[in-house]
């Protein structure tokens, strides 16, 4: 394939409504491509590396965008933007484990109109894969990365099934950690679902990233919220860069404490597996320890267990023992 | 330092006149460029990286609605042995350009790309430079896999055997057989001189210019003439290349150039893509602009030639250097290019003084994307490479590392290459001396201890060099009738603002305010002398002589002008403030602009109307335009000049590691040039940040990635590259200078551009090496992944070579 960089004709609709756009997204299904902020969009349609006949834009819906107080936590709106997000007094105050990683997605200008949805249902950065070959991810037979001289640095550790690509989400480990649901609308109506839930690996369906269907829309994001839980947060990410880079391992964690001791543990990585991967042997082992250097040691030690390294990505291991140590020694 | 109190221009900031443009964003790029029934083309690329185009069927897209032509490599001359060419049938690298098409827009151009019908049989490629050298491995080119320069190269065969292959990878002996070799002294002597000997291999990444303007160029032509707008770092120097390259005369090309938003060395002269608009706009007769995509720019836009190579050193024990043996297996990429090793052997030999040297190099092409010159060719890689091994042997004699620096640091009677040539002038000790007390060394060096955590603190120091002058070019000052003194300047516009900077030594000779001068500048219609080209840090130094030559040209014009009128004889007269006066009689003057009056009124050479002999062509053409509009000082810089003019550099650097992650922070950041007399404060500073922040972008983010079973590279955009952020850089950049004249420069300046980079790049390195107790990657850049690796003291599967270091893998593999 050459290297195109206009995107080929398409139609445009606009809806105002939640209910026009659940229309039109179900009449047009596999014809049409959701569009928020376009961070994950136009790459793949400028280089033709896929194509739409149609374009639905959601960011013009009001409804869809927004941060409030709920009677559980807080709500947030599909197309919120990330700054909104990380700017938040609100998701500042109760659920500063999102705020983290919104503030760490991309850049500045990237995070002014890149949405919430747009970042947890990004579909993964393979550059095999974003260059338009036919992989299995693409349709195609074989994974270029998985090959004894491909190029896998970036690639997973866990949960390969003919591909190895990772999810590339800040966001989307820390809403798992939190224990969000994520409300999507289609012609049937609003269905909920645990972010955890929301993703998928290549066993379960190699051409997409997560549960939406042609015909579904994110409608908004619920993370449950109670100021009187005593709960620490920890967001660290590891890229090349500190500004417009994918993480290389990124990890989210969210620790319920009590009496100085973890009642609840959510350790959740990106970048380590085609979906955002919970470290639940982490979480187990963690439970009723104190949070600190010597749970730190004995948590580490199994953060990265039943790893599958590639050629490129042992450094991945380390790193993510490392980053459970850091999140657990404060 | 340099006694520029008396200067009225030189040493003193100015606002050149492009700066207001390119902070307002009102400053026009060639793609900004709009012309009347302008047609926009858009090429097809290569999508394989070696092979031949068998059929090509462009019927259906000719058909398309909006369409007016195209161009395919039939259409144009091909290239000689490995040169570029404009457009191919036997691409050499994914990205080289095939065929373009013209439309009314870039939408209709792709689609009908989109609709063309080809056929490309793949033939064999190799990306890696030893696969090519191996015996049965891939030539890049069906005529080679080796390029060797000068009138009797071309395209040749090398083959190592497997043992020979095998030595090189495994660090037991350095091949017999090099392409490119020079030596001076005796090694033998030289290592049985020493004391410590030290032996490593290394790696440096090729890796991208990374122009945030790419090489777009809108072409028409119009009564005779082919007018082209294009992004190129030179101005007058790109007129004869691109004239040939087009097949006209050079009275008939116009180029424009104003503005170029980076060229880094990628855009120092006309490059193939440049005739593509040409040509179908001479073929269809309307305007067309072909903007260059960002992906593009990646493949046609060339990078920094990659090293694999191995390098022994030899140290007495007073800590000099006695011996040097290097030897360079370098990926030039798929065309002819990149004399980066040689340079680099030319770097070592001024920078460390050895007492005798061997330097050898193979120079292999491989099908990834075109080399070029980037900045600190050859100098900038080895810079990264010796940084580390400094301190190794500072260690290992017990000596400070700053000390093990200043022993083997250049002077004015130093020597320099195979030739051991001499210098202008060089004072590296005192640049390391300065650089030291700005960063505080002895303090910071005893306050470093034992880490007992995650994080460490590693100091590092850098040195740089790259040569940094040229002569025998022109200048062209013009005074006019209105009082203004046009000051015209071939030099272009890269974004030093060395155009302007240079010219300052002519305001200087004709002691004239800056206000009243008029900058000429940016189109060969603004009539411009003959300039070097903006590269290779010579500017500074080589058109602050053309301008002085040009300037005192028409300062003796313009005292014969008053002796004429005034009485009396040239001699007796002396300039300021704009006029010229007798010295003996002040009150006997001439303004400026009755003098300019009189040049016209007298022709001959006073007015342009002739001229000397000696100009460049292109100069000439400048002085015809210009004829009689006032009075022409015009000169070819005949001012002498003997020697390598070393533009050098320091850096020293404070880092903190955190072994956890393999990131770190640059905590103290000192910047020394030694560029003789500073000419632009402001202008230096931002040299000095500017190539400090590439150069940490060398040792520390960049490089080529290829996949060498499908010879794809996998980072064509800024995101996938990596070049530094603000956040990966220090907060504070501290300048300094030596501010020493150079004796062969009329206000003894010497450029600065490259070794800024090298230091940073070496001292980067070196307090990473520092910071992990000596530890040598032996490769650039180290990243993350490559420190955690070496903490935890494990290496990848494919990584078998027993230590952080595998050469098989390294040029161009994340």
């Amino acid at each position: 394939m050459s290297a195109f960089d206009v995107m080929s004709d398409t139609e445009l609709y606009q809806p105002v409504t939640v209910e026009d756009a659940v229309v039109l997204a179900s009449r047009l299904a596999e014809n049409a491509w959701l569009v928020a902020g376009g961070q994950d969009t136009y790459g793949w349609l400028k280089d033709r590396a896929k194509n739409t006949q149609a374009m639905i834009e959601l960011s013009r819906i009001p409804e869809l965008s927004g941060i409030k107080r709920s009677a559980s936590g807080i709500e947030i709106g599909a197309t919120t933007t990330l700054t909104e997000i990380a700017n938040s007094k609100l998701i500042q105050q109760l659920i500063p484990l999102l705020g983290e990683a919104a503030q760490h997605v991309a850049s500045p200008q990237i995070r002014n109109v890149g949405s919430i949805a747009g970042n947890i249902a990004q579909d993964t950065r393979c550059w095999y894969y974003r260059r338009g070959l036919s992989c299995y991810r693409a349709g195609g037979n074989l994974c270029y990365a998985d090959t004894p001289e491909g190029m896998n640095r970036e690639h997973c550790l866990f949960g390969a099934s003919r591909c190895v690509a990772v999810s590339p989400s800040d966001t989307a480990p820390a809403l798992v950690a939190l224990g969000a649901t994520i409300v999507i609308a289609d012609s049937s109506g609003n269905h909920t679902i645990a972010a955890e839930d929301f993703f998928v690996g290549p066993d379960i369906d190699i051409t997409r990233m997560n549960i939406l269907k042609p015909g579904q829309i994110i409608v908004s994001i619920h993370i449950p919220a109670d100021p009187e839980i005593n709960v620490r947060h920890y967001f660290e990410k590891v890229a090349d860069r500190n500004v417009w880079d994918f993480a290389l391992v990124n990890i989210a964690v969210s620790l319920e404490m009590q009496a100085g001791k973890i009642t609840k543990a959510r350790f959740v990585c990106a970048g380590v597996d085609c979906k955002p991967y919970r470290l639940k042997e982490v979480e187990r082992y963690c439970e009723n320890k104190a949070a600190g250097s010597e749970t730190a040691e004995g948590a580490a030690r199994l953060a990265a267990k039943g790893a599958v390294p590639l050629n490129h990505n042992h450094f991945k291991i380390a790193l993510m023992q490392n980053l459970v140590r850091r999140a657990l020694r404060g | 330092m340099a006694d520029t109190d008396n200067y009225q221009h030189i040493g003193k900031n100015f606002v050149p006149p492009d700066v207001v443009g390119k902070v307002t964003g009102r400053a026009k790029y060639t793609a900004d460029m709009s012309v009347d029934g302008m047609l926009y083309a858009r090429m097809y690329v290569s999508p394989i990286p070696h092979g031949r185009v068998t059929h090509l069927d462009l019927s259906e897209s000719l058909a398309l609605d909006g369409v007016f032509g195209a161009l395919t490599a039939d259409d144009v001359s091909p290239a000689n042995s490995a040169d570029r060419t404009i457009l191919t049938n036997e691409p050499m690298y994914v990205g080289e350009p095939i065929f373009a098409i013209a439309a009314v827009d870039e939408r209709t151009a792709e689609n009908a790309i989109a609709l063309a019908r080809i056929t490309i049989e793949p033939l064999p490629f190799e990306v890696d430079p030893l696969s090519s050298l191996q015996a049965g491995g891939a030539n890049a080119h069906s005529g080679g896999n080796i390029y060797v320069g000068g009138q009797e190269g071309g395209l040749k065969e090398l083959k190592w055997s497997e043992q020979e292959l095998q030595n090189f990878i495994n660090q037991q002996a350095m091949p017999d057989e090099a392409i490119n070799e020079w030596h001076y002294g005796s090694l033998e002597q030289g290592f049985a001189d020493a004391s410590v000997v030290i032996e490593e291999p290394f790696v440096t990444s090729g890796y991208a210019h990374m122009c945030m303007e790419p090489r777009s160029t809108l072409a028409y032509w119009q009564n005779g003439k082919c007018i082209v707008y294009g992004s190129t770092q030179s101005q007058s120097f790109v007129l004869p290349y691109l004239a040939g390259m087009l097949g006209i005369e050079l009275k008939d090309l116009v180029y424009i150039g104003e503005n170029c938003g980076g060229g880094f060395g990628s855009k120092i002269g006309p490059y193939p893509s440049m005739a593509i608009p040409v040509f179908l706009s001479k073929k269809i007769g309307r305007a067309v602009m072909l903007r260059v995509t960002r992906e593009e720019e990646y493949y046609i836009g060339t990078a920094r030639v990659g090293f694999q190579g191995r390098v022994k050193i030899g140290f007495k024990s007073d800590g000099s250097v006695s011996a040097v043996d290097l030897f360079i297996v370098q990926d030039i990429g798929s065309h002819s290019g990149g004399g980066d090793a040689s340079s680099a052997g030319g770097a070592i030999s001024i920078l460390y003084q050895p007492q005798a040297m061997r330097f050898r190099g193979v120079p292999v092409l491989t099908n990834t994307t075109p080399r070029g010159a980037q900045r600190g060719p050859g100098q900038n890689q080895i810079a990264a490479v010796m940084g580390p091994i400094m301190d190794v042997a500072a260690r290992q004699l017990n000596m400070d590392r700053v000390e093990i620096r200043r022993i083997n640091a250049p002077d004015s009677d130093s020597r320099i290459g195979g030739k051991q040539g001499p210098v202008t002038s060089a004072y590296m000790k005192q640049a390391l001396d300065l650089g030291a007390r700005m960063f505080d060394w002895d303090k910071k060096r005893a306050e470093k201890t034992a880490s007992t955590t995650h994080k460490v603190i590693g100091l590092g120091i850098g040195q740089g060099y790259h040569s940094a002058g040229a002569k025998g070019f022109d200048g062209l000052v013009r005074l006019t009738p209105d009082g203004k003194i046009h000051l015209h300047s071939g030099v272009g516009n890269l974004g030093t603002y060395s155009y302007a900077s240079t010219t300052r030594s002519a305001a200087e000779v004709l002691k004239c305010s800056w206000e009243n001068c008029v900058l000429e500048y940016g189109s060969s219609e603004a009539s411009l002398p003959w300039s070097s080209y903006q590269a290779g840090s010579n500017t500074s130094f080589t058109h602050s002589r053309a301008n002085y030559a040009a300037a005192s040209n028409a300062l003796e014009k313009i005292k014969q002008i008053a002796a004429m009128v005034l009485g009396g004889t040239s001699a007796e007269y002396d300039v300021a403030r704009e006029r010229v006066f007798n010295i003996s009689t002040p009150s006997k003057s001439m303004s400026y602009a009755q003098v300019a009056q009189k040049a016209i009124d007298l022709g001959g050479e006073y007015s342009g109307a002739s001229y000397p002999d000696d100009i460049h062509p292109v100069t000439q053409i400048a002085v015809q335009q210009i004829a009689g509009s006032g009075l022409i000082g015009v000169a070819k810089d005949k001012l002498p000049q003997e020697g390598t003019v070393p533009g050098l550099a320091v850096c020293y650097m404070q880092i903190e590691l955190d072994t956890e992650t393999g990131k770190y922070e640059i905590l103290d950041h000192v910047a020394i040039a030694e560029c003789g007399t500073v000419v632009h404060p402001q202008g230096l500073y931002n040299q000095m940040s500017g190539g400090a922040v590439w150069g940490i972008g060398l040792a520390g983010y960049e490089r080529h990635a290829y996949d060498s079973q499908n010879g794809l590279p996998a980072n064509v955009g800024f995101y996938q590259c990596k070049p530094p952020t603000y956040l990966d850089t220090p907060l504070e950049i501290k300048v300094g200078a030596v501010d020493i004249a150079d004796p062969q420069s009329p206000y003894g300046i010497r450029g600065i551009g490259e070794p800024a980079m090298g230091c940073a790049s070496a001292a980067l390195m070196s307090a990473l090496s520092d910071a992990l107790d000596g530890q040598l990657f032996n490769q650039s850049p180290v990243t993350a992944d490559m420190i955690i690796n070496l903490v935890r003291g494990e290496l990848d599967a494919e990584n078998t070579s027993g230590v952080a270091f595998n050469p098989q893998m390294k040029a161009h593999s994340f």
